[in-house]
C-alpha cells in the first residue's frame, strides 16, 4: 500500500539510513566519552570513532583523514570556509569570487566580508545555470584570495565545470573552494584529481544525521589554512573548537561509507525514475526543464508549469512533498533567485516545483506523482484564465496589467 | 501554511469556474491583477437588465488557493443580488468567511476589485460612466 504524503524534497534533507543509525547507537549510549579526552578509556574509545569515520569520509572525497574539519553543518563549513581564508589570507588580497546561483549560506556570508572591506564579485550564469569561464578569468586579480563554486545546485541539480574553475584560480594564485553539500555522497567528487583545496559539506543530504558536517581544508599542494571562526579549545587542529559530536560525526563516516559502496548503483536507478518522472510531466504543453539536463544531478529534475501559479500547484499536489520555486510568505511573492539568475520570468519562477529523489524513493511513488502532478496542473489550467488566454493566441506580454 | 477547511473546500470544488460571452451587453468583465504578483482574477457576471439584478456569475483564477476560494466564494455571493447589493460587498467579510490570514488579506482585495471591475465593465457597456476603481 502506497503511504500519502510521498517524499521527493531530498534537496532539503534525507531520511536517515536505518544501517548509519545503527552505527550511531554505540556512540549514543555506552561510548559517551569526550572525543578530547586523553587519559582515559572513554575518550579513547570516542576518539577511535571519530578517526574511523575521518577514514571514511577520506576515502569517499581521496583526502587524508587529517584534513577533515568537524563542523555543526554545511552552514558553518561555508561560514568557516569563506570567512576563515578571508582572515587568513588578507595578507595577500581582498577580493572573493562567487556565482549568484550560490546557496545562501554562502552568499550572505560574502555579503558579511563586504561589510568587513571585502571585495566581491558575483558571477553571472547562463540559461543552464553556468558560470562563463571566460567572465571568471577576467574577474580574477592580484587581490583574488578565493574562488567559491558549488559543485551542483541544490534547485535545479545543475554540475558546474569544477575542475576547469579550480584551474583557473590556480593558474592566478588564488584557493579554490566549492560548497559540495548537494553532490558530496551523490556524485563521485575526488578533491585531488578536482583540484578542490576546501569543500564544504554536511551528512543529513546523504542519508546521515542533521548537525553534523564537515570541511575538507587541503593539507598540501598548497597547505591552506583557515581561522577559526569559534573560539576555545582549540578543536580540530585549532579550526573548530567544541567538543566533537561524536554520535553525528559516526554517521557522517558511516553514511560516506555507504555512499562510496553504493553511488553507482544508486545513481543508475535514480537516474531512470528521474527521466522517467521528468519525460512524463513534459508531454504536458508549455512544461519547461529549469538547468542543465545535461551537466546535472541524478536525482533532480526542477520544472516549471506555465499558466499555473506555484502556491496553487502546491496545494494541489498535496500528496507530494516537493518544494516550490516561489516562497509565498507576504502579499509580495519572492520568486527563486536562482531560477531567476537562469533567466526565468517571475511567473515561470514562481510555477516551478523541484522533484527531489532518494535512495528509498520507488518506482510505485514516482507512478502516483507523475498522475497527481498531471492532475493537478491540468485542473489549475481549467481554471487558469492565462491558461484560456494562451489557447485564444492572446500575447499576454502586451496586456496592460493592473499591478496591485 | 494551514489553510482553513472553507478554503481547502473552494479549492478543491470551486464554484462557477468558467467563461460566459463577453460580447453580450449584459454581460461584465472584470481582470485584475497580474502574473508577476502571482495572483490574476477574471470574474465576470450576466445581468438580467430588467431588474437590475445578477442571474450568473463565473470566475478563472490564477493565483494561489486563498485567490481562488476568494473568488469562487464572490462569485456564489453575486448570484441573486441586485448590482448596488453586489457593490457593497466588502473584502473583509471574504476574509471573515473563509478565515484568511493577515498574509492573505490581498486575496480578497483583488477580489472585491474584481466585482467592481466587472460591474464598471457592464455600465460602460450600457451607456453609464464607469466606476472610480480604488487602486490597491
Amino acid at each position: 500500500m502506497l503511504k500519502l504524503p510521498i517524499y521527493l524534497d531530498n534537496n532539503s534533507t534525507t531520511p536517515l539510513d536505518p544501517r548509519v543509525l545503527e552505527a550511531m547507537m554505540p556512540y549514543l549510549t555506552d561510548v559517551f566519552g569526550n572525543a578530547a579526552s586523553r587519559n582515559h578509556p572513554f575518550g579513547w574509545a570516542a576518539e577511535e570513532g571519530v578517526d574511523y569515520a575521518r577514514e571514511q569520509i577520506g576515502k569517499l572525497i581521496n583526502c587524508d583523514a587529517k584534513e577533515i574539519i568537524f563542523t555543526s553543518g554545511a552552514t558553518e563549513s561555508d561560514n568557516l570556509g569563506i570567512k576563515g581564508v578571508f582572515e587568513m589570507y588578507s595578507q595577500k588580497g581582498n577580493h572573493v569570487i562567487t556565482a549568484t546561483t550560490e546557496h545562501k549560506a554562502i552568499l550572505d556570508t560574502c555579503k558579511h566580508l563586504e561589510k568587513q572591506g571585502g571585495r566581491v564579485t558575483y558571477l553571472p550564469v547562463d540559461e543552464k545555470g553556468l558560470i562563463s569561464l571566460e567572465e571568471l578569468e577576467a574577474a580574477m586579480t592580484p587581490e583574488t584570495i578565493l574562488v567559491s563554486i558549488m559543485y551542483g545546485n541544490n534547485e535545479t541539480g545543475t554540475i558546474n565545470n569544477i575542475r576547469e574553475i579550480a584551474r583557473i584560480a590556480h593558474s592566478h594564485g588564488a584557493l579554490f573552494m566549492t560548497d559540495g553539500t548537494q553532490a558530496v555522497g551523490k556524485i563521485p567528487v575526488d578533491v585531488i584529481a578536482d583540484g578542490i583545496d576546501i569543500m564544504a559539506f554536511t551528512a543529513h543530504k546523504m542519508y546521515g544525521p542533521k548537525g553534523v558536517g564537515a570541511l575538507y581544508v587541503r593539507r598540501k599542494n598548497p597547505r591552506v589554512k583557515v581561522t577559526s571562526q569559534m573560539d576555545g579549545g582549540g578543536h580540530e587542529r585549532g579550526m573548530r573548537s567544541g567538543t566533537l559530536n561524536v554520535p553525528g560525526i559516526v554517521g557522517l563516516g558511516k553514511a560516506c561509507e555507504l555512499a562510496r559502496l553504493e553511488m553507482a548503483a544508486d545513481t543508475a536507478r535514480l537516474s531512470v525514475m528521474r527521466d522517467r518522472l521528468e519525460k512524463e510531466l513534459m508531454t504536458m504543453e508549455e512544461t519547461y526543464v529549469n538547468g542543465s539536463i545535461e551537466h546535472r544531478l541524478p536525482h533532480v529534475t526542477n520544472i516549471s508549469f506555465k499558466y499555473v501559479e506555484g502556491e496553487g500547484l502546491m496545494m494541489g499536489v498535496k500528496d507530494l512533498a516537493v518544494s516550490s520555486g516561489s516562497a509565498c510568505t507576504s502579499a509580495s511573492l519572492e520568486p527563486s533567485y536562482v531560477l531567476k539568475a537562469l533567466g526565468l520570468s517571475d511567473d515561470l519562477a514562481h510555477s516551478s516545483l523541484r522533484f527531489g529523489l532518494s535512495r528509498f524513493t520507488t518506482d510505485e511513488q514516482i507512478d502516483y506523482a507523475i498522475g497527481h502532478v498531471k492532475e493537478a496542473v491540468t485542473k489549475l489550467r481549467e481554471m487558469s484564465p492565462l491558461w484560456e488566454m494562451f489557447q485564444e493566441g492572446i500575447d499576454l506580454s502586451k496586456i496592460e496589467w493592473a499591478e496591485h | 501554511m494551514a489553510y482553513s477547511d472553507k478554503v481547502i473546500d473552494h479549492y478543491s470544488n470551486p464554484r462557477n469556474v468558467g467563461t460566459l460571452d463577453k460580447s453580450k451587453k449584459n454581460v461584465g468583465t472584470g481582470l485584475v491583477g497580474a502574473p508577476e504578483c502571482g495572483d490574476v482574477m477574471r470574474l465576470q457576471i450576466e445581468v438580467d437588465e430588467a431588474t437590475n439584478t445578477i442571474i450568473d456569475a463565473k470566475f478563472k483564477t490564477f493565483g494561489c488557493g486563498s485567490a481562488i476560494a476568494s473568488s469562487s466564494l464572490a462569485t456564489e455571493w453575486l448570484k441573486g443580488k441586485s448590482i448596488d447589493e453586489a457593490l457593497a460587498i466588502d473584502n473583509m467579510e471574504i476574509v471573515e468567511e473563509l478565515a484568511l490570514p493577515p498574509v492573505k488579506i490581498h486575496c480578497s482585495v483583488l477580489a472585491e476589485d474584481a466585482i467592481k471591475s466587472a460591474i464598471s465593465d457592464y455600465r460602460v457597456k450600457n451607456g453609464l460612466p464607469a466606476l472610480e476603481l480604488a487602486h490597491h
